[in-house]
């Protein structure tokens, strides 16, 4: 327990760790993938499509970062452009329309960052996705298993539950981004990290998680078949539940407000 | 009533903030450069032209400034300004900034919300301050914008929002990333119950809020020439290594790709706004 937040970081940026794939395959079965936006391309960042979870036909939505450098570079590092949020969009209301829950796998050091996602509209993309959720009529889970980078990952966020692995982190800027507009001072990132508060204890403490998921048995079938048990078993106290919406606005709607009343 | 008191010109740069009587030209009166044409003008023809160069460029305004422009004279009636911000992660040198901030600029927060009207249309409106830490949202500005989407909810009102923002305050961290969220909830609850939301993006408009509720309006508005993006077009250009486009992330660009509604420069604002309100009123006639 005595590591840093910045070598947490590190770990949750490692090539090594499970990617969005990994859990796809090792927890649902019959996974059929469903490609594109219908407006423009298929991002490659983010992998969707249904599958089983135990009996139940669930809707699963990852953001891929991929191992091998080949896999990398065609997964756009993990970096979804509007398209991606635009098809994980798509995916959620066919979801809702199917009384199909929806979990999302998230890790991604922030949405990508370029000419073409800016004449696309990243920003519209990231709004429409946050304000949709919210209101989307059946349950959705998100797991945080490596990067949680900013608004592009919280596009994939707006749910009844958000658990993170342990080694995991979620944050508004990246350490490096946040040492070089503050201090202009990229190395400092180790005390920007700290500063920042990303860590899955953070956010637990902050309230904005529910759950830290254990790295102890990250390489066995075991730490699948717990996510597997978990993720069944919460789906099916969330399938029962009366005011879902209601309960999901509040879950945001609280974040803060005591700090800033009276 | 004491919100006109708040209203009134605090000094002498926020005099004429609104079109109004012609200013006597003083000799040695401070002249301002237009970093567009390069001619100078006296400080006072600027801001009795709602703050634009005769060549058409838009000088940024602050929050009070901009109220007093849009809204109809004394129609103006703040709300939630006793939201402040707090520093939820003990960041360092936050408190210090806030205070400071706070102290030489007078604005308690990067956003002022209220009720007005708007050339005789009611409505409720917030306006987002690039004086104050860049208009950069943190728990404050999340919060009262999301009180001020409920409060418009519960009483069937339209919201009128201007926004300028260099994006997420990261001195929050996940608190303020999480007001995204929080404001798109209340965006969509206003929207659901069948109530206007017109957005005017103003410069600079980024980041998190570009990615939150500047996107979220019925109806989007630009003015003309502001920056309105996600990324920074500086980060873009290291790590793209490719040369931007002349117009990249201007409100040319956002209207040509099929962002923004329209581009409306100052002058014709108000009126815009006030038949859009009209247009939409609940008690339109059949
Ligand atoms: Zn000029």
């Amino acid at each position: 327990m005595s590591m840093t937040a910045y070598e947490r970081v590190k770990i949750a940026r490692s090539e090594k760790r499970p990617t969005g794939l990994d859990y796809i395959n090792n927890i649902f079965k019959t996974f059929y993938e469903f490609h594109g936006d219908r407006f423009y391309a298929d991002d490659t960042a983010i992998v969707g499509g249904i599958a089983y979870l135990e009996k139940m036909p669930v809707t699963v939505i990852a953001i891929e970062k991929g191992h091998s450098a080949k896999e990398r570079a065609f997964r756009s590092f993990g970096m979804p452009n509007p398209e991606g949020y635009r098809k994980a969009l798509r995916l959620m209301k066919q979801a809702e329309k199917f009384h199909r829950p929806v979990i999302c796998f998230v890790d991604t050091s922030g949405a990508f960052c370029g000419i073409g996602a800016e004449e696309r509209g990243q920003g519209e993309a990231i709004a429409r996705n946050l304000m949709e959720m919210m209101t989307l009529n059946t349950p959705v889970i998100s797991i945080f298993v490596g990067e949680g980078g900013s608004g592009g990952a919280l596009a994939l966020a707006v749910s009844d539950r958000v658990w993170m692995l342990e080694n995991a982190v979620y944050s508004v800027i990246s350490p490096e981004g946040c040492a070089s507009i503050l201090w202009k001072d990229a190395s400092k990132a180790d005390v920007a990290a700290r500063n920042l508060k990303m860590t899955a204890e953070d956010a637990k403490n902050f309230g904005i998680i529910e759950e830290i998921i254990s790295e102890d048995q990250i390489d066995k079938p075991i730490f699948y078949e717990n996510i597997k048990k978990k993720l069944n078993d919460e789906i099916l106290l969330l399938m029962k539940e009366n005011d879902l919406l209601e309960k999901r606005y509040e879950r945001f709607r609280a974040i803060g407000r005591p700090l800033v009343q009276g | 009533m004491a919100f006109m008191n708040f209203l009134k010109p605090n000094n002498k740069l926020e005099k004429g903030g609104r079109a109004a009587a012609p200013v006597q030209q003083d000799e040695g009166e401070p002249e301002k450069v237009c970093p567009n044409c390069h001619k100078s003008y006296p400080v006072s023809r600027i801001l009795s032209n709602n703050n634009t160069c005769p060549c058409g460029y838009h000088f940024r305004m602050n929050a009070r400034q901009r109220i007093h422009f849009i809204c109809d004279e004394d129609s103006f009636a703040e709300l939630f300004d006793d939201i402040k911000s707090a520093d939820p992660l003990k960041f360092p040198g936050y408190k210090k900034k806030l205070a400071t901030v706070s102290a030489s600029y007078g604005g308690k927060e990067a956003v002022m919300c209220g009720t007005a009207r708007i050339d005789g249309s009611e409505c409720c409106i917030f306006v987002m301050d690039s004086y104050f830490m860049m208009g950069s949202m943190g728990t404050a500005v999340g919060e009262k914008i999301t009180l001020l989407f409920e409060y418009a909810k519960d009483r069937r009102l339209p919201v009128v929002g201007f926004t300028v923002s260099g994006g997420a305050r990261m001195q929050e961290g996940l608190y303020s990333l999480m007001q995204m969220a929080k404001t798109s909830g209340a965006v969509k609850r206003h929207s659901d119950a069948g109530l206007l939301y017109i957005t005017i993006l103003t410069d600079p408009t980024t980041g998190g809020v570009t990615a939150s509720f500047a996107m979220e309006g019925d109806i989007i508005l630009a003015e003309p020439g502001a920056t309105v993006g996600f990324a920074g077009a500086r980060v873009i250009e290291q790590t793209t290594g490719k040369s931007l486009p002349k117009d990249f992330q201007k409100s040319e660009f956002i209207l040509k790709h099929g962002f923004a509604d329209d581009i409306v420069p100052r002058s014709k604002q108000k009126q815009m706004i006030g038949n859009l309100l009209k247009m939409h009123s609940e008690v339109s006639i059949i």
